[in-house]
């Protein structure tokens, strides 16, 4: 939203006057992300990782379309392209490692960035299409990722390609037909390779269309805040050139060092070594695990282990991992208190840290083998994100009593507000 | 504000019958949605697996190396079939069962071949999500709690029929289509 205090754009030299008329491409980019855009003045460091989740998307097609130079999407050149870049190509190494912990380090921002959501109820009215087109990304890159990790044709792809092409034939009725038109045979072959290459050079694009959408909605109703309480005049904002580009460029700098020591100190921290051995349709890898990202869905997904009711178990478990997001897209009207911040919901607050540590062990545990105790874990730690999503928070939403919120923004940061003292029409 | 409304006939005036350009535009938008569902479905149908992959052959295994107690592994349609040779104690574990009481219900003898009963030829092929179970190619050591086959990727047990017992695991290892073309051929597929 263009708040009415916001800059105006006033292009000064005679061409950019020339441009504002006939393309107001810098005008569009000004109100968006240039002193035009009123950002609340109290957002903290949590609202820095959607800056850093559109440079990581950046890094990714960048190096992704460098990477796609150089190989070569058929199996039987696809490993070996990927030695090629590795050794043959200059800064071959530099742009894979690059690539596949950008990939990693994208999934980190990402995770923060919707965990930023649950505890700022970010997702409630009047932001509610900005979560959904947030959780649509979400799963865009899930699928992009797993095609990208398909593409090296090591043990660890074509298994994964395996795994997650058979999370279909679950799918009564149609899932065998399905799953051989997914991969274009009855096992991962050529053709799926192919065709995994052409997606994953697409999807990236395809997100950033999404994310494009995402920043749209959220320019309507504007940036959300720690308080949760909505921007009521000009002392609650800042312009976003140059306050908040300077704190994303603070962050960036924060990120690119963490970056930079896995991609140049320890490259191969995050992979798995059984994906330095080309692909064996004839050989399953005695421990098949997906990327540290996918630990807390795959640990769903195998939690189920027996037949309920007509619902075999293979089927329960593709439908659990699958409604483990798409819950996501229901939070908005899950969750009714009409209190954003976690801040003042001192019920809600407990039960969000119960969430955090609940996915970090179904995350743990995604990554052990598929035996006892972890089983039953990872059973429990299911039901309770299910009973988190569809009962407590639905509860916890209409029985809480928040703690008293603050007049305003400039009140929460200054202690007071002129305006808290006119009178409640603000 | 229609200005070709005066050259229509009388009748269309009073807002009646159905005017000339209704029906163009039903034809042209009707000709435009079947046109792109015809072309949505080659579109659809190339990823559909091709005639060179659908066109793979049968495959003739010699299992007259295959000790008692030993299995290999050979490959059908890219996809690997496990050619065991039972000991008399495996196939009386298997015949122990109530099968009845299995998640797939299914004898020993409706798996095998009649005179064959030695001989289980199962795809290879995890019925959970497509993986290789082990056996007793992978040096013994692995066969599960059920001395048949055990996958590793989300731990569903078979047992020495190659039923699933135990996991994730929806149906027991699926039994291609073959023959025994002598005693020590099988012609798979």
């Amino acid at each position: 939203m263009s708040f009415p205090w916001a800059n105006e754009y006033k292009p000064s030299h005679p061409f950019m006057v020339w441009m504002d008329e006939k393309l107001p491409l810098p005008r569009l980019v000004y109100n968006a992300v240039g002193g035009g855009y009123e950002v609340p003045r109290n957002i903290n460091y949590m609202w820095n990782f959607g800056f850093l989740a559109g440079l990581c998307l950046v890094i990714q097609i960048v190096t992704g379309v460098v990477l796609a130079m150089h190989y070569g999407g058929n199996t039987a050149v696809a490993f070996d392209s990927t030695e090629h870049i590795m050794r043959d190509v200059n800064w071959g190494w530099m742009l894979r490692y690059g690539h596949a912990n950008g990939a990693a380090a994208f999934f980190a921002v990402i995770y923060l960035h919707i965990f930023r959501g649950f505890y700022y109820g970010s997702y409630k009215a009047p932001r509610e299409m900005i979560w959904l087109l947030g959780v649509v990304i979400f799963l865009l890159m899930m699928a992009t990722a797993f095609m990208g990790y398909v593409l090296p044709w090591g043990q660890m792809s074509y298994w994964a390609a395996q795994v997650i092409t058979g999370l279909f034939s679950a799918i009564p009725l149609i899932g065998d037909p399905l799953k051989e038109w997914l991969l274009g045979g009855f096992a991962p072959g050529n053709a799926t390779l192919n065709r995994f290459f052409s997606l994953h050079f697409l999807l990236p694009f395809v997100i950033l269309g999404v994310v494009i959408l995402h920043v749209w909605a959220l320019h309507i109703p504007g940036s959300s805040n720690p308080t949760g309480v909505e921007v009521k005049s000009e002392s609650d904002t800042l312009p976003f050139y140059p306050y908040f580009v300077a704190k994303d460029g603070w962050t960036i700098g924060v990120f690119m060092l963490i970056y930079g020591a896995f991609v140049f100190f320890m490259p191969n921290a995050l992979g798995h070594p059984d994906n330095y051995i080309p692909a064996n349709p004839m050989q399953t890898p005695a421990h098949i695990v997906p990327e540290w990202y996918f630990w807390p869905f795959y640990a769903i997904l195998r939690s189920f282990t027996q037949n309920f009711l007509m619902f075999d178990a293979k089927l329960l478990g593709v439908l659990a991992m699958f409604a483990a997001i798409l819950v996501w897209f229901f939070l908005p009207w899950l969750d009714k208190s009409p209190v954003r911040s976690a801040t003042y919901r001192p019920l809600y607050r407990k039960f969000f840290w119960a969430l955090v540590i609940d996915v970090l062990i179904l995350g743990y545990l995604g990554g052990m083998p598929a035996e006892q105790p972890y089983i039953l874990i990872a059973q429990l730690a299911t039901m309770y994100y299910f009973l988190h999503f569809l009962v407590i928070v639905p509860i916890v939403s209409s029985i809480e009593r928040p703690e008293p919120l603050p007049f305003s923004i400039t009140e929460s940061v200054l202690g007071t507000d002129g305006q808290a003292h006119l009178g409640p029409q603000g | 504000m229609d200005h070709d409304a005066g050259t229509d006939a009388p009748a269309v005036l009073d807002g009646e019958g159905v005017r000339r350009r209704d029906f163009i535009n039903i034809a042209a938008v009707s000709a435009a949605g079947v046109g792109g569902l015809t072309v949505l479905y080659p579109l659809i149908s190339q990823m559909a697996p091709s005639a060179d992959v659908l066109a793979e052959s049968s495959t003739e295994v010699d299992i007259s190396a295959i000790q008692p107690g030993q299995a290999i592994k050979t490959v059908f349609r890219k996809q690997p079939v496990f050619v065991r040779n039972l000991t008399a104690g495996e196939i009386e574990a298997a015949n122990a069962v109530d099968a009845a009481s299995l998640r797939d219900p299914q004898t020993l003898k409706e798996r095998t071949k009649e005179g064959h009963e030695n001989w289980l030829i199962t795809m290879g092929v995890c019925t959970h999500l497509g993986c290789i179970p082990m056996g007793p190619f992978d040096g013994g050591t692995v066969l599960g709690e059920f001395g048949g086959y055990f996958c590793p990727c989300h731990g569903s047990h078979y047992d020495t029929a190659a039923r699933v017992r135990k996991g994730p695991a929806p149906k027991n290892l699926e039994v291609p289509e073959y023959e025994f073309t002598s005693d020590t051929v099988v012609k798979i597929g």
